[in-house]
Parts: C-alpha cells; sequence; structure tokens
C-alpha cells in the first residue's frame, strides 16, 4: 500500500535466549492514531525501541515513508521525521522549559560556528526562529508562563505536556507516545485525550500510542494493534477489539 | 562507646601506625641495619599529630556541624556590584584594562609569572570545553598541548615557519589529532574515556621522547624562536642580515624588558579571544547540546541530535585551543622537551577546572591563578608543595565539592513584550 506511512513487517527481537517479540506487524497510515496495548511485559515497549532505532531488531523490516529504517541509529530516524516519549519521562532538568524545546530544534539550528561568534543576522534570526516555535508550542500545550522556570520543577502532568511540546517542536510526521497517560489524574487524561487529537486534526500528523488507560485508547484510536507475550494477538477497530474473545481472554484471563 | 574512648582509640591507633613510620629509623652500623629512636623533632611531629587526632575525634560534631555550615552555602553569590549586566561589562573592562596596564608597573620577575598563568588559564579554559561543558573526562590533555608545542618547534627548525604562521597550524594540527583521538574513543565512557585518553597522553611523550631523529628525544629542541611583532624582533641584534630588531626601529635604547612584556600582553590577547570563543559557544546551539548531552544522552538521540559528532565538536575545540596555548608555550620558553608535557601537567590542569567549578569560566580563571602564584610564593616549602597541594585538594573535596565558583550557566529567557 502506498500511503502507509509505517509499516512494520514481521518485527522480531530476541534477547539472547529471549524471544521478546515475535513477528509483530504494524501499519501506521496519514492521519491516524494507531494504540498498541497489552499487558504488561508483553513487549510493547520493545516494539518502540526497535522502531526508533534504540534497539536493533533481530529480524523484520521497519518501512517509514517508503524508507527502509531498521538497523538505522536513533538520532537518524529521529531527522526523518519519527520522534518519540519515554515511559519514564527523559527531559533535560536542570535546563530551562524553553531551552529543552531549543535544543530539540538543534537539527534546525544554525550550526556554523563562525556565524555564531560572530553574530551575524543570518545567526540571530534562526535564533528567533527557534524561540518563536518553541514558544508557540508551550503556548499550545499551555506551559507558556513557565517557559524560564528548570523543566525538573515542573508537576509530573506539566513534564509530560513539555515532552510532547518537545517532539512537536521537531515538526515530525510520526510522533510516538509510550504510555503518555501514566501517572496522571482523569483531568489531566482528559486534557492529554483532547491534544492527541488535536495534533492528528490540525497538524496532520500520525500517533502511535502505547498506552494502559483503555478509556483513552477506546477513545481515540483509529486502529489497535494487540500483542501479548511479544506475539501480535489482534488488530482491528476500538470497537472490533472490544468484542475479540482471544483479547479478554488474555487480559482477563479464562473462565 | 563514648566519645572520650573512641577519641582515645583512634588517638592510639594514630600512635601505633605513626610511630613505624615517624618514631623509628633504620640506620646502618656496619653491614647491619638497626632500628633507632628517630630524632626528637620527629617524634614531637608524631605527638602533635596524635593530639590533633584525639581532638578532632572528641569535637568531631562541631568539627561536622562547621563544614557542613561550609558546604550548606551551595552557590557563592556575586557580590552585589557585580550583578547586572551592565556593572558587569564596566568591570570587565576596568579588569582588562588592569591586565593591560600591569606590565608597566610591576617587576619582570612578576610579569614572567603572569605570562604562565595566563598559559595556565588558556589550558585550564580548553579542558573546561571537555570536561566541564560536555561532561567527558580527558585526562590526556597535555598531549595536545605537546602537539602544538611540537608543531611551532619542528615547523620552525625544519622549515624556519615564523611563530605567527605556526600558530593557526599548532592549534589546527591539535584539533585534527583530538578529532583523530575522539573518532574512535567517543563511544566510550566515563571511565573508560579517561584511561584511553590518558593512554593517548602518554602515547604522545614516549613517542617525542623515542622519535629522536626527528624530536631530538629527550635533548628536546632548543633556540626556538621568539614571536615578533609585526616582523620586529625582541633581540639585542638582528638574527639575521637586513631584519630590524624593536628598539631599533622604534629608537630607543635595549632593554630585555620589552621581550617579557609583549609576551605577557600577547597572552592575555589569547587569553581574552579564548574567553570570548567559550563565552559564545556556550549560547550556541552546540552549547546547549553539550549541556544537554551531559545531562541525558537517550533523549538527545530520541530528538535527532547526534551524540558522537557533538562530543567530537567538543573535544576537537578543547584540543585546538591547547595547541595554540601550547605553540605559544614554546616560543615563549624557547626550548620545549618531553619532559613538559608529563602526566602531571595534565592533572594540573584538570584540578584547575575542578577546583574552578566545572564549567565555570571565572571559576577556572581563579583556580589557575591560585594554582600557578602560589607555588610560586610557597617555593621556600619546597618539597612539601606537593604535600599542602594535596591537603589542598582533600580539604576542597570535603567543603567545596563544587568547586570554587560553581557554574551558574546563562539560561536563555523567553522575552515577552
Amino acid at each position: 500500500m502506498t500511503n502507509n506511512l509505517l509499516t512494520v513487517k514481521d518485527l522480531t527481537m530476541r534477547f539472547g535466549g529471549l524471544l521478546a517479540v515475535n513477528g509483530v506487524d504494524l501499519e501506521v497510515k496519514e492521519k491516524q492514531i494507531v494504540s498498541v496495548i497489552g499487558p504488561n511485559g508483553a513487549g510493547k515497549t520493545t516494539v518502540f525501541n526497535c522502531v526508533s532505532g534504540f534497539y536493533i531488531p533481530t529480524a523484520g523490516s521497519v518501512i517509514f515513508q517508503g524508507k527502509e529504517l531498521r538497523g538505522k541509529p536513533g538520532h537518524l530516524i529521529a531527522r526523518e521525521g519519527m520522534v518519540r516519549t519515554f515511559q519514564n519521562v527523559r527531559l533535560f532538568k536542570e535546563m530551562t522549559v524553553i531551552e529543552n524545546l531549543l535544543v530539540a530544534q538543534h537539527m534546525h539550528a544554525e550550526h556554523s560556528l563562525l556565524k555564531g561568534f560572530f553574530m551575524t543576522p543570518g545567526f540571530k534570526k534562526s535564533e528567533q526562529e527557534l524561540m518563536d516555535r518553541a514558544a508557540h508550542w508551550l503556548e499550545r500545550v499551555g506551559l507558556l508562563e513557565f517557559a524560564n522556570r528548570e523543566a525538573g520543577n515542573l508537576a509530573y502532568g506539566q513534564q509530560r505536556r513539555l515532552e510532547i511540546a518537545r517532539c512537536m517542536v521537531t515538526e515530525p510526521k510520526l510522533l510516538m507516545l509510550d504510555e503518555p497517560a501514566a501517572g496522571l489524574n482523569p483531568n489531566e487524561t482528559k486534557a492529554l485525550d483532547e491534544l492527541i487529537v488535536q495534533l492528528r486534526d490540525e497538524q496532520g500528523i500520525s500517533i502511535l500510542l502505547i498506552e494502559h488507560d483503555m478509556g483513552l485508547v477506546m477513545g481515540i484510536s483509529d486502529q489497535i494493534y494487540v500483542v501479548n507475550q511479544g506475539e501480535p494477538l489482534a488488530a482491528g477497530t476500538p470497537a472490533e477489539i472490544q468484542g475479540n474473545p482471544e483479547v479478554i481472554k488474555a487480559y482477563l484471563g479464562e473462565e | 562507646m563514648s566519645r572520650v574512648t573512641s577519641a582515645f582509640v583512634a588517638a592510639l591507633i594514630t600512635l601505633v601506625l605513626g610511630g613505624f613510620l615517624l618514631g623509628m629509623s633504620l640506620t646502618s652500623e656496619g653491614i647491619n641495619l638497626v632500628v633507632e629512636a628517630s630524632s626528637t623533632g620527629k617524634i614531637t611531629f608524631l605527638f602533635v599529630g596524635v593530639v590533633l587526632v584525639f581532638l578532632l575525634q572528641l569535637f568531631r560534631e562541631q568539627v561536622g556541624r562547621f563544614t557542613t555550615k561550609m558546604r550548606s552555602d551551595e552557590r557563592m553569590e556575586l557580590p552585589g556590584f557585580l550583578r547586572t549586566p551592565q556593572q558587569q561589562r564596566v568591570w570587565t573592562m576596568f579588569v582588562i584594562i588592569g591586565l593591560l596596564i600591569f606590565p608597566f608597573l610591576s617587576s619582570r620577575g612578576a610579569v614572567d609569572i603572569a605570562t604562565l598563568t595566563l598559559i595556565y588559564v588558556m589550558l585550564g579554559l580548553g579542558l573546561n570545553v571537555v570536561v566541564g561543558l560536555a561532561g567527558l573526562l580527558d585526562l590526556g590533555y597535555v598531549g595536545f598541548y605537546a602537539v602544538g608545542a611540537y608543531t611551532y618547534a619542528l615547523l620552525n627548525m625544519y622549515f624556519g615557519v615564523s611563530f605567527w604562521v605556526a600558530l593557526p597550524i599548532a592549534g589546527g594540527l591539535a584539533a585534527l589529532f583530538g578529532f583523530l583521538l575522539g573518532f574512535p574513543v567517543l563511544r566510550l565512557r566515563g571511565d573508560y574515556l579517561a584511561i584511553v585518553t590518558l593512554g593517548f597522553g602518554e602515547i604522545i611523550r614516549i613517542l617525542l621522547n623515542n622519535w629522536t631523529e626527528l624530536t631530538g628525544g629527550p635533548n628536546g629542541i632548543a633556540r626556538i624562536p621568539k614571536p615578533t611583532l609585526f616582523g620586529l624582533e625582541f633581540s639585542r641584534r638582528p638574527s639575521e642580515e637586513g631584519a630590524t630588531t624593536f628598539h631599533e626601529f622604534f629608537g630607543i635604547g635595549y632593554s630585555s624588558e620589552y621581550k617579557v612584556m609583549f609576551l605577557y600582553l600577547m597572552a592575555l590577547v589569547l587569553v581574552l579571544i579564548t574567553v570570548y570563543v567559550i563565552r559564545r559557544l556556550i549560547r550556541m546551539p552546540i552549547g546547549r547540546a553539550w549541556e544537554a548531552l551531559r545531562e541525558d544522552d537517550i533523549a538527545c538521540r530520541s530528538l535527532g541530535l547526534n551524540p558522537t559528532s557533538i562530543k567530537l565538536g567538543a573535544f576537537t575545540i578543547g584540543a585546538s585551543f591547547a595547541g595554540f596555548a601550547g605553540s605559544f608555550f614554546a616560543a615563549r620558553q624557547g626550548f620545549i622537551s618531553p619532559e613538559s608535557f608529563t602526566f602531571i601537567e595534565s592533572a594540573i590542569i584538570l584540578a584547575i577546572v575542578v577546583l574552578g567549578g566545572m564549567g565555570s569560566q571565572l571559576g577556572v580563571i581563579l583556580a589557575a591563578i591560585a594554582m600557578t602564584v602560589l607555588p610560586e610564593l610557597a617555593r621556600e616549602f619546597d618539597e612539601y608543595r606537593m604535600l599542602l597541594f594535596g591537603l589542598m585538594m582533600v580539604l576542597m573535596m570535603i567543603w567545596r565539592p563544587q568547586g570554587l565558583l560553581p557554574m551558574k550557566r546563562p539560561h536563555l529567557e523567553l522575552k515577552r513584550d
């Protein structure tokens, strides 16, 4: 299919004798929210790490915008337009909120050392653009008033939102969120829910989501993949997944 | 155990351990070795030590409270007149003017020490980029310093290249060495990187020591010419036919002090350029990336930053400063040998960075001054200098482990109208 943004085929990851992920397939189309769910330890994060280049998968292929990315290092994959967040928030805690977003735009920044030394108009303009884009995204996630605070001092929910903003300033095509609602209260989860849908509808990006919060997943996903013990279990729309006896069995056990 | 008993036990242990080391001495009588009691002086030392340990243990809580109080004031605030950028700028101007007129007011020896200090300031600032800003422990920094020094010395010896031409070549060559070394080793982290860089520093020194045909080996290279001022030499007579000397050109009497002053002013200019360049680097994308990489390199990778190339940038830039400092050192000394580039030099430069507070430019400058001027002042302590040095390090680690002036990184601020 041509309109697939991301196609993962037969992804397999083996750590020594442990088969963590076995033959997982994923498809993400343009402007789609796709979720990967499964019980704890099912290998969801391992799939994420393989796709985003933090692990080199043992077998399978990862095709993003028609390019094979399997085995490429993480930073090159990020430059292709596929960025991710982490299960445990990974901010630059001692830098300010705005600086977190400036660092994230490194690949868009003016790198010429000479231009920087002499502060040429081009350099200043480039820096100002980074600043503007950062401010824009801070406003979008409602953190503008905290711009000059140290990121480590933000409340947990705010840190989560900052991490998403930090991904968005890189102008990605696919945003991968690893349990974005973990540790959030119901209000914050609802706000996150709205933010994710907005990102899809207004920015036109696709989102690949790992989440345990079933309310969130069923409410916003266009497509859901279920993984159990490293094996693909089911795939389909939220309604199909909710009615799937295999899935219910994996989550709740057999009667 | 009460405090008195524990203090008593500690003092006893000191007495037993110290008794063997200080209280007895071996003398040879004919072919036999005889154990004798030491001189009274050493015995007095021993008992003073024992009493000191006893008292320290007895009043341990009070001492502990005192040290924690010193530690608790995390960051030394800048004094009031240095708070705003305008005030800072004015004071910086004053300091620079003061440094510029300093050589005309003081003795030749003082200017000479000041020049040496400036070389260390430059080395400290350069290493600070690698260790303080990018967080890469480099124990072989002196290797790049040696590359810079030998570049000028060898180019001059074989091709007669002048200092001003050799200076950029030395910086570039040291940077190239940094790049070549960094390429394979920057995958390593922490301790492993430290060991490899330590090895690199030693390899350079041993190579210079043994490649006798090229470098003169342990004999070093002598008669390296001093830098000139637009072709004017600072010697009594021109070195070659047709050249002009400084005093002839200006029609003033010859004085060897001009040369010393000129070297000092040159070092000052080099240091000021270094300070400015690094100040800019911190505020540029690459400076932000160094900071981010030090905090979390996985997050950096996930955002498309290439950790290896960013570290390589720090390594290369840091090395180039050592190259500049090295070629200036060669020109100032007029003689270099592998002796000047031993591991202890790396250790001193690293000590300057740690003492000053990692990443802090002002701290590093102050520490470099302390580390070069104090030993000069403490010359009469002779072999105890290293002991004092060690003591200072231990005390620093107890009281101010974050350094004299820990870095307060300039935060970029979002300004709203």
